[in-house]
């Protein structure tokens, strides 16, 4: 129960793009029709729900005060918290690297459709975030933080699904000339985030 | 005879080198005065033609979460103003160094040791800010204006001109993060920076002062993280109606 509860949190409650902003840069470029939007909210999920245990695992045992007690008791005192970003966005880069290959090995017709979006998400602030999200929520097992990473990748997901369909159908509509496009992509996104917080409070 | 021309060649050398330098600090054929008109366009032109939040549509993440109150914006605005001059010379120093096929790597680690420094120096003198902070100024390793800007300008240009394109984009991006936080924390909670510049809301209409003694309410909306997004979003509105060339076709 405890895992729905996080599961449903983390994609409605906090919404990586309606409630943190977080993406929004390849959010807002990548989101002018649905198929591309698909294949990067696809590619957001799987590295998500990879990067973040393993950053979980990295937090526990090398960086977090005293996660280095495991080599010796004259090492309980060890904090390295300091140098969380470096490895983070370090396992972060090469996981996306990682993955780019063996996609491209195994599954050469889903490497296809991701195309450029891979490499893309090393600098989507959503994977970085997520990790020091992970970092401050204090998880007890790596089971909780890959639901919270899953979870947050399918909120990401269909939040840039959604407004791509959105964009798709105001291309008909008579919007003001200078709030065509960006702003009006800006206000929407808005309004959504208002709508998502009928969500909060909600608890399973 | 010959030792004559042993001193020419000697001072081609000298001057061979002497243009490299040249070269390698400012990447332009001839010498350039430091602010010339194109050194000083490109401190200019992101506040406004070339913005990156509102025209290049970068680094939008961290802009919109902390634009509550005045202070963790201009705060976070002086972070990324560092960081980004910073790794622009670093970048820029390194450009001829490093293999086009591993940069993107390059380019995260020098952002994130920057950015490293910078939080625990937060920490150090504005711990209340940096806990208001909280993950934003890690987020600024992957803040795309940082990315963005190494990958298209530092990468080709010279080190003056990277450290001018750096702290200009910084400067556009500070400017639209000030001007939200300005609005959401006046019609928010009716202060700024902490003062309250509206007058003070006491328990009763007679008690209260300024504004709030004819009835003025705050807008709680305005606290609310989704108005960020309208605000730029109107932000965006005016500055195309003003700079029509700005416009989108579709």
């Amino acid at each position: 129960m405890e895992f729905v509860n996080l599961f449903v949190r983390s994609i409605f409650i906090e919404n990586m793009i309606f409630a943190y902003f977080l993406g929004m840069c390849s959010y807002l470029a990548v989101s002018k029709t649905v198929k591309t939007a698909v294949g990067l909210g696809a590619a957001v999920i799987f590295v998500l729900s990879i990067t973040v245990p393993i950053n979980y695992l990295l937090d526990n045992y090398l960086l977090k005060p005293g996660a280095l007690e495991w080599l010796g008791a004259e090492y309980a005192n060890v904090d390295l918290s300091f140098l969380s970003f470096i490895m983070f966005i370090a396992v972060i880069a090469s996981m996306v690297q990682l993955v780019e290959m063996i996609v491209e090995k195994f599954a050469p017709a889903l490497y296809g459709a991701l195309g450029i979006f891979l490499p893309l998400i090393a600098v989507n602030c959503a994977i970085l975030g997520g990790s020091l999200f992970m970092q401050q929520k204090d998880f007890g097992a790596i089971t909780e933080a890959l639901t919270y990473g899953f979870g947050s990748g399918i909120g990401w997901f269909l939040a840039i699904i959604a407004i791509a369909a959105i964009r798709e159908k105001i291309t008909y509509s008579n919007v003001p000339q200078p709030l065509k496009g960006l702003g009006i992509t800006f206000i929407i996104t808005g309004l959504m985030a208002i709508g998502f917080m009928s969500f909060m409070g909600i608890k399973i | 005879m010959a030792n004559e021309k042993k001193t020419t060649s000697e001072e081609q050398k000298k001057e061979d080198k002497k243009n490299e330098m040249i070269l390698f600090l400012s990447n332009s054929e001839e010498r350039e005065a430091m602010f010339s008109k194109a050194n000083r366009k490109l401190l200019s032109d992101p506040l406004n033609d070339d913005n990156p939040i509102t025209v290049q549509v970068l680094g939008i993440c961290s802009a919109l979460a902390i634009t509550v109150q005045l202070e963790p914006a201009v705060v976070m605005a002086i972070a990324v103003t560092a960081v980004m001059a910073f790794s622009n010379i670093i970048v820029s120093l390194l450009r001829n160094l490093i293999p086009s096929r591993i940069r993107i790597i390059v380019q995260l680690v020098v952002v994130a040791s920057l950015v490293v420094l910078v939080d625990q120096i937060l920490k150090a003198y504005a711990y209340d800010v940096s806990k208001q902070l909280s993950v934003f100024i890690g987020l600024i390793i992957t803040n795309c204006i940082v990315m963005g800007r190494l990958e298209a300008f530092a990468l080709g240009n010279g080190v003056w001109k990277s450290f001018l394109d750096g702290v200009g984009n910084a400067a556009g991006y500070g400017l639209i993060l000030i001007i939200v936080a300005f609005f959401r924390e006046l019609l928010g909670s009716g202060k700024l920076f902490g003062f309250e510049v509206l007058g003070h809301k006491g328990a009763t209409l007679a008690e209260s002062t300024g504004l709030y003694a004819f009835g003025y309410e705050n807008n709680g909306l305005m606290l609310l993280s989704p108005m960020a997004l309208i605000v730029v979003g109107l932000i965006i509105w005016v500055q195309r109606a003003r700079n029509r060339k700005l416009i989108e076709e579709n």
